[in-house]
């Protein structure tokens, strides 16, 4: 690939702490490479910034190859940027044009408050995550392989629902900042399994229980979860979620 | 609000059906019996308690999600993706939804309340039909009750494919089928509803 470099115009979300107000900061972003991936460009900036014995731009990363859920960057109003079922980390600048500005804000929700400046705490899908999304195993040896006949379409949906890396992105791109799309996933990964079904009914009532406590909106069917899903994790999702959740209402 | 949605959608079906008469064109005959038989029936009139419960479910619990959703985000993001993941009335019901609450205290000021009271105070059989044409003769009325059923119609076609989705009916074989028939069941209804005052005010009924 023809190899090319871009100047960019940075407006970044710079705040302190989580009791700071924050504001935008302009950076220049120079001999930015096409190839380059959107957290390498932070990474040009930040080398830039600590040089000249700035504090430089905080933002969560970690495995940089789309399957660990820890960037979470919201750039020009789009979760995770402008290229569909991506995530920052493999987001590449050519999909930026040479003299662009590119505004960089952190998630915003009132469950997923700001820590400094691009990283917010997303420990509320930890607890959600605790409150049901797990299967009570017998201790002994392990079951022989398959022991336990699953319907190749149930076992497809459960692995496209466990596809889930918990990013956020679907808090994010939400009008309402629900959870749905993230709940959802994890109740269906379970609820399609036979592993899951002992817990079936109390897994959805208690981890529905724990999204509405963390601060987390009501879904309105808009499909902007859907829509920038870095998985693509289908809103198929949430309406299982919804027949779980009435069928545990009428069951319990 | 799916279980208050659908209800209200299946009552569309009878408002618009029965008001419909009015394009057989004669002098509004059928019209005025249909009103005089929904009037006069005991299960209608049942019915319509159950109406009035559900419309009013619908707008509390409408009220309360969305001032309760619109607390979930308090710093607002500078740049929003607008309509490149959803759609704009899909983001806007509560908006549509206040402006068919208050395109509903004129229709039921205009309609509702002035047949109640010559059902009750046993006057001579009221005229609906001739009401309707007097009310459509203003053209300030003609525009209000457009852009009322515009308004419906927006809310509708997200509202229908929404509530099977919130009651979990979703699957691949038939989504399309439900999104179609949500379309094509906002558009007859409202464009019957459109056409009522737009017919009576160019005098294509008489």
């Amino acid at each position: 690939m023809e190899h090319t470099t871009i100047n960019l115009n940075l407006k970044v979300w710079r705040q302190k702490n989580a009791e700071d107000k924050g504001q935008f900061e302009n950076y220049k972003a120079e001999n930015i490479s096409t190839e380059m991936s959107f957290l390498e460009m932070f990474d040009v900036l930040n080398e830039k910034l600590i040089n000249e014995g700035q504090d430089p731009v905080a933002f969560d990363h970690d495995c940089r190859e789309g399957i660990c859920g820890m960037c979470s960057m919201h750039i020009n109003g789009r979760a995770h940027g402008p290229w569909s079922g991506t995530t920052t980390c493999q987001l590449h600048m050519r999909a930026f044009k040479d003299g662009e500005t590119i505004t960089v804000e952190p998630w915003r929700a009132k469950a997923f408050p700001v820590l400094k400046d691009l990283t917010v705490d997303r420990s509320a899908f930890d607890r959600i995550q605790q409150a049901g999304g797990y299967v009570s195993v017998n201790t002994g040896n392990a079951q022989d392989g398959n022991a336990l006949p699953i319907d190749k379409k149930n076992a497809d949906a459960s692995f496209d629902a466990a596809m889930c890396i918990g990013c956020g992105a679907c808090v994010a791109a939400c009008k309402n900042s629900s959870a749905m799309l993230f709940t959802s996933a994890k109740v269906s990964q379970y609820a399609l399994l036979p592993q899951g079904q002992p817990e079936r009914t109390t897994r959805v009532m208690n981890m529905v229980a724990q999204m509405d406590k963390e601060g987390f909106g009501a879904c309105t069917n808009t499909g902007a979860c859907e829509a920038e899903c870095p998985k693509e994790i289908s809103i198929s999702n949430i309406a299982r979620l919804n027949r779980e959740y009435l069928n545990a209402q009428l069951s319990l | 609000m799916a279980f208050t949605g659908i209800f209200l959608i299946l009552f569309l079906i009878v408002h618009s059906v029965a008001n419909s008469c009015i394009f057989l064109n004669d002098s509004g005959e059928t019209y005025n019996a249909v009103a005089h038989f929904l009037s006069h029936n005991w299960i209608v009139r049942f019915l319509e308690i159950g109406l009035f419960v559900g419309l009013f479910a619908h707008i509390i619990q409408g009220i309360m999600l969305t001032l309760a959703n619109n607390s979930k985000r308090p710093i607002k993001y500078a740049v929003n993706a607008g309509n490149a993941t959803s759609k704009w009335y899909s983001r806007s019901m509560g908006i549509l939804g206040s402006l068919l609450l208050l395109f509903l205290v004129i229709h039921l000021k205009d309609f509702f309340i002035g047949t109640k009271i010559a059902l009750y105070s046993g006057d001579a059989p009221h005229n609906l039909f001739e009401e309707m044409k007097e009310e459509f003769s203003n053209p300030i009325v003609v525009g209000v009750y457009v852009l009322g059923v515009v308004a419906l119609c927006w809310h509708l076609i997200h509202g229908f494919s929404s509530a099977f989705q919130t009651i979990g009916i979703n699957n691949p074989k038939y989504n399309p089928l439900i999104k179609t028939a949500g379309i094509v069941y906002s558009l007859i209804v409202c464009i019957a509803f459109a056409m009522m005052p737009i017919a009576f005010y160019l005098g294509w009924i008489s």
